[in-house]
């Protein structure tokens, strides 16, 4: 029995070790590049401490009693069966806790939510098995493009080696400028999808015949990956959603070399 | 009858059953019937764990190598259904059929024939959904939620899942009145409600959970059917419907659904934990209002599986805070198990080995829940790996592991004989082990970003992906050694005693001898 509570031991400093890791780890949320983002990975750390802590309290109670208090030792068993102070108070200290857990968290909530005045939307549109762009508002506006995984086939097939950004590449990636605030518009032209960015904190269903929204504040320059996270057939595990974040000057430079495009795409609509 | 009827053999006098297969086809014993639900079960628990070998063989490395695309949705849909319907849920069935008459000192349950009839619908049902395989186009591939407008689009598979969930549905509601109405009126004289033992307690509880919402979910299935094939829109935006109302009604069953799966496996380990404890239960009626109180509280939690479906901002917080709460009555169990074993005289066979492994491993489940409640953290693990090592903390350590704990804690009593306790314990720590393995790394390929559902993944999610199929397998072949210990103890155990268990206060161990007779309690016993 001593094996076990070295292994509940090791078990407990895993999981602290995990939890205070530094950012960037593979154990933990990917590295906040937003504020929002931000505010849920500090939000998960505490919660995991407070977890931690519950955790030790309770099982150290049961271990300790599995320890001693058994047969083999010629414990006699005891005979109490309730005490009414004793359950009020265990009822009372985890109201305390989940109330220290909303706190924060309503917060967040009521800043996601807000999807006010923005400095340029964009709307998202899922497709089996690709996603479309149209940059309705702000600088750029009129952009419009699709955005297809660009992994080749003969690497899924097992038949070429895989690349470091296996699965997560598109041949056009969403480009934004870096510090202004991005909302994103979205829906879906056949099923659901869900458009998620995890640096980004953001994740937001596409739903058919539908208009949602969220929005984000990208911190850094920077590429930031995701996937689609709503299950929408055979290739729901290839629609990737890949962000560009520029400076200010690369983003004006990136506008103008797509305007152009933009307006060939308009002109050959027309037609 | 009534001329045999007073000798002293009074368990022998309507043993005239038929023999064969047509014994099992036409028995009202609720014996009979227990019997029948849980190899049922454990049949469907292989079905349902070849598939889940499936996925993870194909998940064990980056690249698509065993299951095409469409084949691995197929896989991951009928895992789950067919684990959620067809191996837990008639798994704890079986347990009531077994249990609540010798537990409240009935002769039978209340509707015996109608007891026959909702077992017989399962074999139709599950057939149907395997079968599903090898039609035209395939299993159902829309995720076990089957979420439209993806599964209007599924082929002839989508319709044999939605006739099987009716049956299923069907099944269950007959099951279930079929409990209440055993519990509540047929309950031997001096046992009032709040003498009733905890598993029969959690069991009346959740058969009104089952009658509430399975109904809502035959309405559900029957609204895809006919947006299916009958040109309604009840989920078709362009016909004036919304997808996002599939996901309310499907929920407002699922949600409670969860718990239906979890009340009972309370309730098995309220038993087994006492009996090895030698003490009683700690707070006894704290135990019935936490468990009243959890279910309550499932009927107004169902949106948070939709957080980021999009919804206002008040609806987020509403069951954001309703979520939370449910940790409160399910704390209050995890403290009272712990009062019990506390200044015990404990011993650690192996159902109390895997009722603590059900707590431990539950409570894990149970602080994910937690993090999965908070609406931003939501946001990032909705729909990752980390819920699926969330709600597989939850359904497997917590309702499979409770349903081990308590298919060897009641062995002895309905097959008279005793299973290898040397290798019940072999197959505690395997299980311990392996499932661990592929299930705690689980949250790491979550907060890392890995979607669920997905056949092939990133490269940095390689290792890790590795070591949980490696633990799966582990995982699987252990349940192997279950089927080998319980055939093996029903074929030649040693014989076991009324009460092989020293701290065993029910009636089916102070009144029945092991095994229990076909025939129980046709005189009630006095409960005092």
């Amino acid at each position: 029995m001593r094996s076990k509570s070295v292994v509940a031991l090791t078990g407990v400093f895993a999981l602290a070790l995990y939890s205070s890791m530094a950012v960037g780890s593979k154990y933990n949320l990917p590295e906040p590049q937003s504020v929002i983002a931000k505010d849920i990975y500090d939000q998960h750390i505490m919660l995991m401490w407070i977890c931690l802590a519950i955790f030790v309290a309770v099982f150290g109670v049961m271990f300790y009693s599995i320890l001693k208090h058994r047969k083999s030792l010629g414990y006699k068993a005891a005979n109490f069966h309730h005490s009414t102070v004793v359950e009020i108070i265990w009822t009372a200290i985890p109201v305390a806790i989940l109330v220290v857990m909303a706190l924060p968290a309503t917060k967040t909530v009521i800043a996601m939510k807000d999807t006010s005045s923005p400095d340029m939307t964009i709307k998202a549109t899922g497709y089996q098995w690709m996603w479309g762009y149209d940059y309705l508002q702000g600088e750029g506006e009129g952009i419009s493009f699709f955005s297809k995984l660009s992994t080749p086939k003969s690497q899924v097939e097992n038949k070429e080696p895989k690349g470091e950004n296996y699965l997560l590449e598109v041949d056009n990636r969403v480009v934004v400028p870096v510090g202004k605030k991005v909302r994103i518009i979205l829906t879906a032209n056949d099923v659901l999808h869900a458009w998620w960015v995890p640096a980004l904190g953001i994740k937001q269903d596409a739903i058919p015949g539908f208009i949602r929204d969220t929005w984000f504040t990208a911190d850094k320059p920077g590429i930031y990956r995701g996937q689609c996270a709503e299950l929408c057939g055979k290739d729901h595990g290839f629609m990737p959603i890949v962000v560009e974040v520029m400076e200010a000057g690369d983003y004006t430079k990136w506008v103008s070399t797509q305007n152009t495009s933009a307006i060939k795409t308009s002109m050959h609509v027309e037609k | 009858m009534a001329a045999v009827h007073g000798d002293a053999h009074s368990h022998g006098h309507d043993d005239h059953h038929p023999s064969g297969i047509m014994r099992w086809v036409t028995t009202t014993n609720h014996k009979d019937i227990g019997t029948m639900y849980l190899w049922f079960s454990f049949t469907m628990f292989l079905v349902g764990g070849f598939l889940a070998m499936g996925i993870r063989a194909e998940l064990y490395q980056p690249g698509i190598q065993i299951l095409e695309p469409e084949l691995f949705n197929q896989f991951t849909t009928l895992h789950g259904l067919i684990m959620v319907f067809g191996a837990i849920m008639p798994a704890f069935v079986g347990f009531a059929n077994w249990q609540v008459p010798m537990m409240i000192g009935a002769p039978d349950m209340a509707f015996a024939r109608m007891n026959n009839w909702s077992f017989w619908l399962l074999p139709v049902a599950a057939t149907l959904l395997v079968s599903s395989f090898f039609v035209p186009g395939g299993a159902a591939a829309g995720g076990w939620t089957f979420y439209p407008p993806l599964s209007v689009q599924g082929g002839l598979g989508v319709d044999l899942m939605i006739f099987s969930v009716h049956i299923l549905g069907a099944s269950s509601i007959m099951g279930s009145i079929n409990i209440i109405t055993t519990i509540l009126n047929m309950r031997a004289p001096g046992m009032t409600l709040m003498k009733m033992p905890m598993f029969v307690w959690t069991w009346l509880i959740t058969a009104y959970l089952l009658v509430l919402v399975m109904p809502v979910l035959a309405g559900t299935v029957t609204m895809l059917l006919t947006d299916r094939h009958f040109g309604t829109s009840f989920f078709n935006a362009a016909g004036g419907g919304d997808p996002v109302l599939f996901q309310h009604v499907f929920w407002f069953f699922g949600h409670p659904e969860v718990y239906i799966m979890i009340l009972p496996a309370f309730g098995i380990v309220s038993e087994i934990i006492p009996t090895f404890s030698r003490k009683p239960l700690f707070g006894y009626s704290s135990m019935v209002y936490a468990t009243a109180s959890i279910a309550i509280l499932s009927c107004v939690v169902w949106a948070h599986h939709m957080f980021t479906a999009g919804m206002p901002t008040v609806g987020q917080l509403f069951f954001m805070y309703a979520t939370m709460l449910i940790a409160v009555p399910t704390g209050v169990k995890v403290f009272n198990w712990t009062a019990t074993m506390w200044q015990g005289s404990m011993t650690f066979e192996t159902p109390m080995l895997f009722s603590i492994g059900f707590i431990f491993l539950f409570v894990l489940g149970g602080f994910s829940g937690v993090i999965c409640a908070i609406v931003p953290i939501d946001i990032q693990v909705q729909d990752t790996y980390y819920v699926i090592a969330h709600f597989h903390y939850v359904l497997v350590s917590g309702a499979l592991f409770a349903l081990f704990a308590g298919a060897y804690y009641w062995i002895p009593k309905w097959s008279g004989r005793m299973y290898n306790e040397t290798l019940g314990k072999w197959h505690f720590w395997l299980s311990m082990f392996f499932f661990n393995l592929t299930f705690f790394v689980q949250h790491f390929l979550g907060l890392a970003g890995m979607p669920r559902r997905i056949p092939d993944y990133n490269l940095q999610f390689a290792d890790f992906n590795m070591v949980s199929s490696i633990g799966a397998f582990g995982f699987g072949l252990t349940q192997l050694l279950f089927l080998y210990i319980m055939i093996s103890c029903i074929r030649s155990g040693e014989k076991a005693p009324q009460k092989p268990w020293d701290g065993a206060t029910t009636l089916e161990w102070t009144h029945l001898p092991s095994p229990a007779p076909y025939h129980s309690f046709e005189k009630p016993p006095v409960v005092n």
